[in-house]
């Protein structure tokens, strides 16, 4: 609303230079963003130009130097952060490992919010038996224990990044559903939908222009704090061994395989966790400033 | 008051009505249940055996209705792998996994709420920043390689504590508190926002212009209104930490139904699996009820429907 203001003031070009003075404004007084962010860039742009950035063939197999402590020199160069039990270089799985967990957290992210907005909508705006029942469906999917469901589901319909990004958006949704039902459930009832109504607009019209555009930041909130949850989740059920099955390097599967050598070898089992928990802290940090910034009164 | 709960109690009912519907076509979701039943080298007379002693060709509201009638009774079939009823198996490994749930409740409401409270009541003080700096990062850490480098630390380095199986105390700690620390660090944070607002309003003023002791206006005035929320926010913990420990269970090798069902689905031993999805999901209807009566009685404002 006061991006309206503005344009009418001083035309779009100073709206958006004073959009951008705010949001750097609120980076200088919260220094935490700023390291999400960089967080979170890296681990996108290590993501996207893995080839050009590990140092050798994730899957290079070599016995003769397996578990090699890092910064081990073997074989003529140097190994950062060591090998695994089959010689592989840790450093280069770490560094191909993060696109499964991206293309999972983000995907996932699209797809719940996309469900998430339609239910929502539809639960908020029309309201009465509608909104019970989609709410009851809300109801038994919270219900379930997730993980044990997606295990048996993964089990049964065979591993693929597909199938872990339906299982974890037909769970997650559940959380966007929630927060878009109540914000258009007031919304409806504000003086603006109230008088395009009477002028005769449609339903469609009403959620498209009106309601919409009040949702998304809530959305956007919600999605930036779960990107990191679900990159947990997806290294979970790798760990687990039903996640993106094996040839594929993830965060989860190096845990679970150098689980059985955590009594020599501490290096396995530290650096992919350390990658997890600071790509999920980089997208939790960005959650939490975008939240400051955009809603300060939205919960998780 | 009574009405309420008799409909949040008919809700809970249909609800899990729903979750055996779901949990019955678990094993229709590739069109062949008999194929997910068989051992993987299972041939196709197996398969066909399989189909008729389990009453799989005939019309599926047939097979549901079947499966209805025996899962109010308790009688989910039998596993597969251990030869017993699934009910009782999953029955069986309950107790480990109720205790497992209590303790990282006990340890996520012992660190969240005091932590909470007192940076909030020291806002941006070093506790403050220290506290709430920890709290960001723990809910960064997945819960699974946290008890990895515990037992690195712990049992490997230090040998203090046993790496994994139930027994007593010792082996409780780790499992715990991998469990717990997400859920304790979520806890913190939203205790401290809900007590930094009641901080502010007009009747803790009042409470501290009476010249009441700080101690009363802390614990009677804030710590009680700020516990509103909370309270349905620790119920949905709970719920979510009784189906959550699956993967902690795994790597502790605790004898619970999270670890149970995770060696079921290996060995597709699919009547174990439904039953504990099951058996889970009615224990969170049941917590979720239960707060849902407790929440009103805790906050008379609060409309019944």
């Amino acid at each position: 609303m006061s991006r309206s203001i503005d344009v009418i003031h001083g035309g779009e070009w100073a709206a958006a230079a004073a959009q951008w003075a705010r949001v750097l404004r609120s980076l200088r007084r919260q220094k935490s963003a700023v390291l999400g962010i960089v967080l979170l860039a890296l681990a996108v742009v290590v993501a996207l130009f893995a080839p050009y950035l590990a140092p050798m063939d994730p899957g290079s197999q070599a016995l003769g130097r397996n578990l090699l402590p890092p910064l081990t020199v073997a074989d003529g160069r140097m190994f950062l952060m060591g090998t695994d039990h089959l010689g592989r270089d840790i450093l280069s799985r770490l560094i191909f490992s993060g696109r499964v967990s991206l293309t999972v957290g983000f995907f996932s992210v699209l797809f719940s919010a996309a469900i998430g907005l339609a239910i929502g909508l539809v639960s908020g705006y029309y309201g009465g038996r509608v909104d019970f029942c989609l709410m009851r469906l809300v109801d038994l999917v919270l219900s379930f224990p997730f993980i044990l469901l997606a295990l048996a589901t993964i089990a049964i319909l065979g591993p693929s990044i597909l199938l872990i990004i339906a299982v974890i958006s037909l769970r997650i949704w559940v959380v966007f559903a929630r927060v878009v039902r109540g914000v258009s459930l007031s919304i409806r009832e504000r003086e603006f939908v109230q008088a395009a109504l009477a002028l005769g607009a449609g339903d469609l019209r009403v959620i498209a222009r009106h309601i919409l555009p009040n949702v998304l930041s809530p959305c956007i909130i919600i999605g930036s704090l779960y990107l990191g949850r679900m990159i947990i989740i997806e290294s979970g059920l790798s760990f687990l061994g039903l996640g993106v099955p094996p040839p594929t390097p993830s965060w989860g599967g190096m845990l679970s395989e150098g689980r059985n050598y955590i009594y020599t070898s501490w290096w396995v089992v530290t650096f992919p966790g350390l990658s997890i928990m600071l790509t999920v802290l980089g997208s939790n940090l960005v959650g939490d400033w975008l939240r400051n910034i955009l809603d300060p009164r939205l919960r998780d | 008051m009574a009405s309420y709960t008799f409909w949040r109690l008919v809700q809970g009912l249909v609800i899990l009505k729903l979750v055996l519907v779901c949990v019955f076509l678990l094993l229709h979701l590739t069109g062949d249940p008999a194929a997910v039943l068989a051992p993987v080298d299972a041939t196709e007379q197996d398969i066909t055996r399989i189909r008729r002693e389990l009453g799989l060709d005939t019309p599926l509201h047939v097979q549901y209705a079947r499966f209805f009638a025996g899962a109010i009774r308790g009688n989910f079939g039998r596993s597969f792998e251990h030869e017993q009823p699934a009910f009782w198996i999953v029955m069986e490994h309950l107790p480990a996994t109720l205790e497992l749930t209590a303790a990282a409740f006990f340890f996520s409401v012992a660190v969240g709420i005091p932590l909470g409270c007192l940076a909030a009541y020291k806002e941006n003080s070093l506790f403050d920043r220290v506290g709430i700096g920890w709290a960001v990062v723990a809910q960064a850490v997945p819960d699974f390689w946290l008890a990895l480098m515990m037992i690195m630390v712990f049992s490997v380095f230090l040998g203090a504590l046993p790496a994994f199986g139930r027994g007593g105390l010792a082996h409780l700690v780790m499992p715990a508190f991998a469990a717990s620390t997400f859920q304790a660090a979520r806890l913190a944070r939203l205790m401290r926002s809900e007590m930094l607002e009641v901080l502010r309003r007009e009747y803790i003023l009042t409470a501290r212009s009476k010249g009441l002791s700080e101690k009363m206006v802390l614990f009677r005035h804030a710590l009680k209104n700020s516990s509103i929320p909370i309270v349905t926010v620790l119920g949905l913990d709970l719920g979510i930490l009784l189906g959550g420990t699956v993967i902690i269970e795994t790597v502790f090798a605790w004898p619970g139904v999270g670890r149970l069902t995770v060696q079921a689905i290996y060995h597709r031993d699919f009547p174990v699996v439904q039953t504990a999805v099951f058996v889970l999901a009615a224990g969170f209807v049941f917590i979720n009820l239960a707060v849902d009566i407790l929440y009103r009685a805790l906050d008379p404002r609060i409309e019944y429907r």
